[in-house]
Parts: C-alpha cells; structure tokens; sequence
C-alpha cells in the first residue's frame, strides 16, 4: 500500500499510459484522445448552426464517458490513495521559479496563479482564461492534444503527430523561456 | 452499459495522471526549464509500449472483443498542425494541463480549473467560429 501511496516514478506511470492505447482499440476499436470531447461538448451544448459542430456527436460517447472516469479517477487518487501535497520537483526549478515570483510550492498548482482568489487578478486571468484559450483553440486547429498526437499518434507511426508533437514543444519551450518571465510578473 | 467499460479505462487514467504528478503545473515548468527527466520518460515510455502493442495487434491479427478488426484511421497532414501545435504549446506551459490533466485535477478537487475548462471550451469553440478562415 506504501509503494501506492507514494508518487509513481516515470517508468511505472509511462507505460500504464502506454497500454491505455490497445486497451481502447481491443474493447472496441476506439483511438487514445482527449480534445476531441472539447468538441464533442461545444457539439452538444453550444452548436450555434456551425458546420464544425454539427456532426453526429452521439456517436461518440464512449469518450464522454471516458473524462468521467478521469474526473472520477482523480478524486479516487487524491481522496483515496493520499494526498500528493508537495510536488517532488527539482530544486533549481524551485530556485527559478521563486526568482520569478512564485511563493506557493505546497501543492500540484501555485497557488499564487491558480486560486479562485487569484482569478479576480490579472494574472490569474492570464494564466487561466488565457492559457485555456489557448489549450481550446490550439489543440482543436493542431487536431490533438498529448493523448491523441504524441502517444496515440507517434506510436501509431503518424508522421504528421510528430510534426504536431515538435510543435507543441516548441511552443512550450518559447512561452516558459520567453514570455513567462514577464507574465510571472502581472 | 456498453460504454461502462470505457469509463473504467477513464478511472485508471485518471488515477495515473495523479499518481505520477503529470497534472502538476510544477512538472510541466520542470519539463520545459529541462530540469527533470520525468515527464520526458512518462510521454516516452507510453510512446514505446503503445508502439510494441501496436505491433503485436497488427502482428498478430488481435480483433477487438466483438471480434471486429481493429483499425487506426491514418492522420492527413495540414498546416493547422503546425500553427494550432505551437498555440497549444504556449497554453501548456502557461496552463500547466493538456484537455486530459484538466479533468484529472478538477477531479482531485482543484475546482478552480473549471475555469480553465470552460475556457479551454470557449477555445475549441471560437477554432469551430473561424476554421474556414484559418489557414490549414
């Protein structure tokens, strides 16, 4: 119960992740993808007569009821299979980090950023509002997200994942190095 | 009921997700700032299994459990990959989630990400507005 108590290591997590992929495509045929349920959930409540949402969603729904174990998954492992609390991060990034601003390292999230309290401040705006535009946005124009273009899409031998995967790397990379700094700032 | 067994998948996900802190805003800082191995060998390693079952699927001709082929539709290169890629990365790093780690954390209780949510909706929405516009 120790070792399941304990936060999991990359190489027992990765490949459970892993093995998500042919468990979908044996029980019934279905590809590894998060974003596409954003869509699905514009499609069923706010279709507002556009061509891109007005698709036979209900076909789907097998996905639907996949983010519903994840939010039911997530509130297993933090109510039932203790509490994370700090994260276990490197301590050059805890040094980083606290030089650009942040005070917060109790729990998965600053707390300085993400807070119903910091929402009423510009900052909590930008690293909220703004940041899930541009998650929304950017995952449904690149058609995937994580799930869909790194895991399920390079695994399958998909170059155009991989070209999709490189993408959103670098723009992680440009945003933690080049804009962050400031935003950290607000 | 058919799709029960999904929600289970779901369930599973989810719990990993937690359990190995890839829905911490600190782990995607620590994987950008290229301080840490551990979302690199999480994203990597699933890669790799996932590829091994693939090829034992196809290897070995596995069906799905209605005895159905199993089939992965082919992905049709367009530019939106590039652009909607590089949007979707400044979002992670700023966000510190992708549409999966969102759910995992509102779950785990951090109710505040609902907001991030809703935007992230509000994203997908405004891409379905303007897609005959965007170059592709």
């Amino acid at each position: 119960m120790d070792i399941i108590k304990q936060p999991w290591p990359w190489y027992v997590a990765g490949p459970l992740i892993g093995l998500i992929v042919p468990a979908l495509l044996i029980l019934g045929n279905k590809t590894f993808g998060i974003s596409s349920t954003l869509r699905q959930i514009c499609a069923a409540c706010i279709p507002a007569n556009i061509s891109f949402f007005k698709y036979d969603w209900k076909k789907d729904t097998w996905n639907l009821f996949f983010i519903a174990g994840i939010v039911i998954g997530g509130f297993i492992a933090a109510h039932l299979l203790s509490n994370p609390g700090p994260v276990g991060i490197n301590p050059k990034t805890i040094v980083a980090l606290q030089q650009q601003g942040i005070k917060d390292f109790s729990g998965l999230l600053p707390q300085d950023i993400f807070s119903f309290k910091a929402l009423t401040t510009l900052k909590g705006f930008v690293f909220m509002v703004i940041g899930g535009l541009l998650v929304g946005f950017g995952t449904r124009y690149a058609g995937g997200c994580t799930s869909g273009h790194a895991i399920m899409g390079i695994s399958s031998l998909q170059w155009p994942s991989l070209v999709a995967t490189c993408c959103f790397m670098i723009g992680g990379f440009v945003m933690t190095w080049l804009i962050l700094p400031y935003l950290l700032q607000l | 009921m058919k799709n029960l067994k999904f929600l289970l998948v779901g369930i599973c996900f989810g719990i990993i997700l937690i359990k190995s802190e890839v829905i911490s805003w600190f782990r995607i800082q620590e994987m950008f700032r290229l301080q840490s191995f551990h979302m690199y060998g999480i994203i990597g390693s699933a890669i790799v299994v996932a590829m091994i079952a693939i090829v034992l699927i196809k290897r070995f001709n596995i069906k799905t459990i209605y005895q159905e082929p199993i089939v992965i539709p082919d992905k049709k290169f367009n530019w939106g990959y590039v652009y909607g890629g590089l949007i979707f990365g400044l979002g992670w790093a700023l966000t510190g989630a992708c549409p999966g780690p969102l759910f995992a954390q509102i779950g785990s209780g951090i109710l505040v990400t609902t907001v991030t949510l809703l935007s992230a909706l509000a994203g997908t929405w405004v891409y379905g507005l303007l897609r005959e516009k965007l170059p592709h």
